[in-house]
């Protein structure tokens, strides 16, 4: 394998496995701000506890998720120096802003959440709570601003060989961008809904902790119905938008080889990207396609064909990743549309706590999966139409980063399975009985 | 001033900053299997960084974005061929960064040993990397003009990055022992308060063969000849040095540790100034050397984000600030009670 191949696997790697724990910190952070002040409210001791309980899971899971971050912005320099040399008036602007508008202030308000307790008023312990959610969303913001100027890069002009700043607020309102922040940041909160009512199923299964699982269960229904309606709207408003800025992307997410009107969607496919065409296709669902795409039936829809084959994504893996992704996208407001159902039976309706508690994974399949389809379906174009993957790595020896990968593997391998047996152990030992003590 | 000078001024501001805070976080965690005797002892050393190494770590993130930003080729060329040192950095901070919230999950000796194990490798590592890195962007780095590193791993273990890898550790451990000092009581300060007084006697001959090592190996002091108000700033560096000195002996440790916050930011602008205008000069030819001048973003870029930076840096230090007043004082076994905390 060559220094482009090991570095996007590197990259990949690296992404996916931050992206394990960004998700939940963004949802789970707003929860457990909502259940302190609740506590903080109504004095009821039960919010406290149950503070305490998911405050605990975020931890562990905010710590893997700082500490892999930092791994992202080195790469862009170890690895994509050249990418860091043509974007870096752009992209790396971006990076520094999100560092310092939200990456210090969330940073440094957690270990005040954490330690200040007893050091603060209640109130304003649950106010820095509410710092830290704020914080962390507001990071996320200025990160998929920065990835949505790759997939669809606005407000520049190509000078002294590089892409240089015309245009800051195009940057900032970027229509790709604010459509992946309406797309992704509701999806953190449908995988901490996902994630807080799994977990309370299984104490609900077992009987116990009643008070405290049904209350988070109910807070998980609410939230998880609300932003898996959100996640599909702006998903859709999102694919009317690849279909205009990246054609590629969508033929590949479709696997659609001939352009053509009234463009159908079938509902089984697979794609044969040797012959330019797909091995099965059954049940043809004819302009679908086209309304996916433009909102009109009759639309004309680009085909893979009219895309020179070094400009095309690779097709199974984008095709994949986007009919697995609007697959479960399309289970959660179902499965929590049912949870309403039986809301008032919920310690009887055994099936559905165990239904939620193995869809626990399913959120997490779907956004990285989501990841996936962005940025795989992006290639070969590390920023979409300027700038080819193979050209921006950096100049340094394969075996560097064949070690540097394989350390990857290792470290995280070992850090992913700690953190799951840490998270497991905490929801193992349930709530603290005297929260007040703890 | 130009925007890039000004610019120039503020990385090493933040790369100072960075030095000075987390600096004694990995102070204290590569003194912790030399101090931490028993389990309140090692306890008291992790609350003593616990709520704020997260928020110190970030002025690297924004030293690094910063390079980023304003000084893309910078970053491309010293981030690359910096690679293993950097990914060796990366990981140790990745433990280190962990083992403050795993350790105390379970109780189990060995559990505890291996986060330890991490804790002092997470600290000590960092700190001798980064003098390594910046003793040897001091010298030069052997890149050519396509900013093509000619060189390994080994090559930057040469004797003048060596030393400035161990003056690092020597300032970062003093750092670390005085805010230890500050946050400990009874036979763990005792102790810590033996050993700072050593520690303080090697790193002022560690600090002075340095000085002296940088006129035979490196340019730095030529910026000071053609401008002798410079000059200052190591009469700073030196006199701050005997300032933690005299505090250590009147017992005043606050005063001791911010006469060591102020060695630290010193000796950074002492390599900064000698640095200027290079950022990472080469040690092929000087015509291939990264400067704030040849290396930078676009006009319209670096003044958005001295914008920001002016608006938000001083927020930052507010509350940053403020976190630390909240944090002040020993740590006592109310705190240490508390199950939320590592």
């Amino acid at each position: 394998m060559d220094v482009v191949m090991l570095s996007r696997l590197q990259f990949a790697a690296a992404t996916m496995f931050h992206f394990l724990f960004v998700p939940l910190t963004l949802g789970l952070s707003v929860l457990v701000a909502y259940m302190e002040t609740q506590y903080v409210r109504t004095g009821d001791e039960t919010y406290l506890r149950m503070t305490k309980f998911w405050g605990k899971l975020f931890l562990i899971n905010f710590a893997l998720g700082v500490v892999t971050g930092i791994t992202l912005e080195f790469q862009f320099g170890t690895n994509w120096s050249r990418y860091s040399v043509y974007m870096g008036d752009i992209f790396g602007s971006l990076l520094a802003i999100e560092a310092t508008l939200a990456f210090f202030l969330e940073s440094t308000f957690i270990g005040v959440w954490i330690f200040g307790w007893k050091k603060l008023s209640k109130k304003a312990h649950a106010i820095v709570m509410w710092v830290v959610a704020a914080a962390g969303n507001i990071s996320a913001v200025w990160i998929l601003l920065a990835n949505g100027w790759m997939q669809h890069p606005v407000g520049y002009t190509i000078r002294n060989g590089r892409a240089e700043l015309t245009d800051f607020l195009a940057v900032v309102t970027n229509k790709f961008g604010l459509l992946e922040i309406a797309h992704m940041i509701p999806s953190a909160f449908v995988l901490a809904a996902f994630f807080i009512m799994g977990i309370s199923a299984w104490h609900l299964l077992k009987k116990q902790h009643i008070e405290i699982f049904t209350r988070s269960f109910n807070i998980g229904l609410v939230v998880g119905l609300v932003s898996s309606l959100v996640v599909a709207l702006t998903g859709d408003l999102h694919a009317v938008h690849v279909t205009e800025t990246q054609p590629a992307k969508l033929a590949a997410m479709e696997s659609h080889w001939e352009t053509q009107a009234q463009a159908p969607i079938f509902l089984v496919a697979l794609p044969d990207e040797k012959n330019e065409r797909n091995k099965i296709e059954i049940g043809r669902l004819p302009g679908l396609l086209s309304f996916l795409g433009h909102h009109d039936v009759n639309a004309t829809v680009t085909g893979l064909k009219d895309i020179p084959k070094d400009e095309r994504p690779p097709v199974l893996l984008t095709f994949l990743s986007f009919r697995t992704m609007v697959a479960l996208g399309t289970l959660f407001p179902l499965l929590t549309i049912i949870g309403f159902m039986v809301r008032k039976n919920l310690l009887e309706s055994r099936w559905y706590l165990w239904t939620m508690l193995l869809a626990i994974p399913l959120p997490y399949l779907a956004i990285e999966f989501g990841w996936v389809l962005a940025e795989v379906g992006r290639q070969p174009w590390i920023v979409y139409g300027l700038l080819k993957t193979s050209d921006a790595v950096s100049p340094i020896a394969t075996s560097q980063v064949m070690t540097s990968l394989v350390g990857f593997i290792l470290v995280y391998g070992l850090l992913g399975i700690t953190g799951f047996f840490l998270m497991a152990k905490a929801v193992v030992e349930g709530p603290k009985l005297e929260a007040s003590n703890a | 001033m130009e925007l890039q000078t000004v610019w120039f001024f503020i990385w090493g501001l933040l790369w100072a900053i960075f030095f000075m805070t987390d600096g004694f976080d990995f102070g204290i965690g590569t003194l912790y299997p030399f101090l931490g005797k028993s389990e309140r002892d090692k306890n008291v050393m992790i609350h003593a960084v616990g709520p704020l190494w997260d928020g110190n770590e970030v002025w690297l993130i924004t030293a690094a974005g910063v390079t980023f930003a304003a000084f893309p080729i910078v970053y491309a060329v010293m981030f690359s061929s910096l690679y293993s040192a950097l990914m060796l950095i990366l990981f140790a901070l990745i433990l280190r960064g962990v083992s403050f919230e795993f350790r105390n999950q379970v109780d189990n000796p060995t559990w505890k040993k291996v986060w330890d194990t991490c804790i002092f490798v997470g600290s000590f590592l960092p700190a001798f990397l980064f003098g390594v890195a910046f003793g040897n962007i001091f010298q030069g780095i052997p890149i050519d003009q396509n900013g093509v590193y000619h060189g390994t791993l080994l090559t930057l273990l040469n004797p003048y990055g060596l030393l400035t890898g161990v003056l690092f550790v020597c300032l970062f451990i003093v750092h670390g022992a005085l805010w230890l000092l500050i946050k400990s009581d009874g036979d763990l300060a005792e102790r810590t308060e033996k050993l700072v007084g050593v520690l303080w006697l090697v790193l002022t001959g560690v600090a002075v063969v340095f000085l002296g090592a940088s006129y035979v190996f490196t340019p730095l002091w030529k910026n000071y000849f053609v401008t002798p108000i410079l000059f200052l700033v190591p009469v700073i560096s030196v006199t701050a040095i005997f300032g933690i000195k005299y505090f250590l002996t009147k017992q005043a440790f606050f005063k001791a540790w911010v006469a060591s916050a102020l060695t630290i930011v010193s000796c950074t602008f002492f390599g900064i100034i000698g640095l200027f205008p290079n950022m990472f000069p080469s040690s092929i030819d000087a015509e291939y050397s990264l400067t704030a001048f040849n290396a930078s973003s676009s006009p319209l870029t670096l003044k958005i984000i001295l914008i920001v930076a002016l608006l938000f840096v001083p927020i930052i230090i507010a509350y940053q600030a403020w976190a630390y007043k909240l944090f002040s004082g020993t740590v006592t076994d109310e705190d240490l009670a508390h199950d939320e905390s590592y």
